[in-house]
């Protein structure tokens, strides 16, 4: 009281009324604000997860995949220029591009390595995504990859199912428009050998334990195969783990790197060369 | 708590509200940088293929 009486009265005056409508410390108050912080904390946290570190991701993974497929297309380029000589070693002289034959058929690759490059127009005129072996965090999460190939499934152009797996959302959603895929839609799948073209068949929405879709023939275990399948699978609904959602399409027609990439992608691979 | 953090910072309102944004900005990056894909390892609630996990 002695000393306040001793400051001047403004001072005093301007003092004393906050100090009796706002209490220095109350324990609801401060139970609220870590509730708020914690609340803000989580939706920052899913913001980052699924917007901020997605598109970075999403960012990687496409110049990851270009620079893969760009790869290809330089070792092509040059072991032809190689064999100046002898120009028409991978084209048989018939001139008949349409058909050049059973497509090539790679031994899989060792685990966690980009192998394929994919390219699908309805998820974006520029979408592609490089494909690697094996469906765990490494590959998934990866943002070198993003879609894995299951491990005991078939590579592309094999008779049999080349399985693939991604994200719907996060971590780059390599499948996120996998439901607005429409019947007849291309799928692409390039590697160091040509150029793959599935067309998308139908949409199929499983348990998690269904193992069989990524069977050689999808849900006929025991069948030996004769068509060349791919096989999609993600997460549904959107965000949840209940269900999976599953794409399938056929081979419908193969050509090698030194025949150029199909019409549909070859702007995203022609964009790619230029950098 | 946000009170207290509010009188702990020095200067004039204009500085404070600058020192705020200061803070809050640096907090979003170590969160971005480090916590968030620490914890996005630890919740992997993610699951997308079939068959057991």
């Amino acid at each position: 009281m002695s000393e306040r009486a001793d400051q001047p009265p403004a001072e005093a005056t301007r003092h004393a009324p906050r100090h009796k409508s706002r209490p220095r410390l109350s324990a609801v108050g401060i139970i609220g604000e870590v509730l708020i912080t914690a609340g803000v904390l989580v939706l920052a946290f899913l913001g980052w997860q699924l917007w901020w570190n997605d598109m970075i991701m999403a960012g990687q993974q496409s110049k990851a995949a270009a620079e893969i497929s760009q790869t290809w297309i330089d070792d092509e380029r040059s072991s032809r220029d190689q064999a100046a000589d002898t120009p028409q070693t991978t084209d048989p002289g018939e001139s008949a591009p349409a058909d050049f034959g059973d497509p090539v058929v790679r031994e899989a690759p060792p685990s966690a390595q980009s192998f394929a490059v994919l390219y699908v127009p309805r998820f974006g005129a520029d979408y592609h995504r490089s494909i690697a072996e094996g469906i765990g965090n490494n590959v998934l999460n990866s943002s070198r990859s993003g879609i894995g190939h299951y491990p005991d499934t078939q590579m592309p152009g094999e008779a049999g199912n080349f399985a693939l797996a991604a994200h719907r959302s996060a971590n780059g959603g390599g499948m996120h428009l996998i439901n607005e895929l429409q019947l007849g839609d291309a799928i692409y799948v390039q590697t160091a050998d040509g150029y793959y073209t599935y067309r998308f068949r139908d949409l199929e929405y499983v348990a998690p334990t269904a193992v069989d879709v990524i069977a050689p023939v999808p849900h006929n275990p025991d069948v030996a195969p004769v068509d060349r399948f791919i096989t999609l699978t993600s997460c549904n609904p959107l965000l949840s783990t209940a269900e999976r959602i599953i794409a399938y399409g056929v081979l419908e027609a193969w050509q090698p790197t030194s025949a150029g990439p199909p019409a549909e992608v070859a702007t995203v691979i022609n964009a790619q060369a230029q950098g | 708590m946000y009170a207290a953090l509010w009188r702990v910072l020095p200067g004039p309102v204009w500085l404070r509200i600058v020192l705020v944004f200061v803070l809050l900005t640096a907090m979003l990056f170590v969160l971005a940088t480090w916590a968030f894909p620490w914890v996005d390892s630890i919740v992997n609630n993610q699951e997308v293929t079939v068959g057991s996990p």
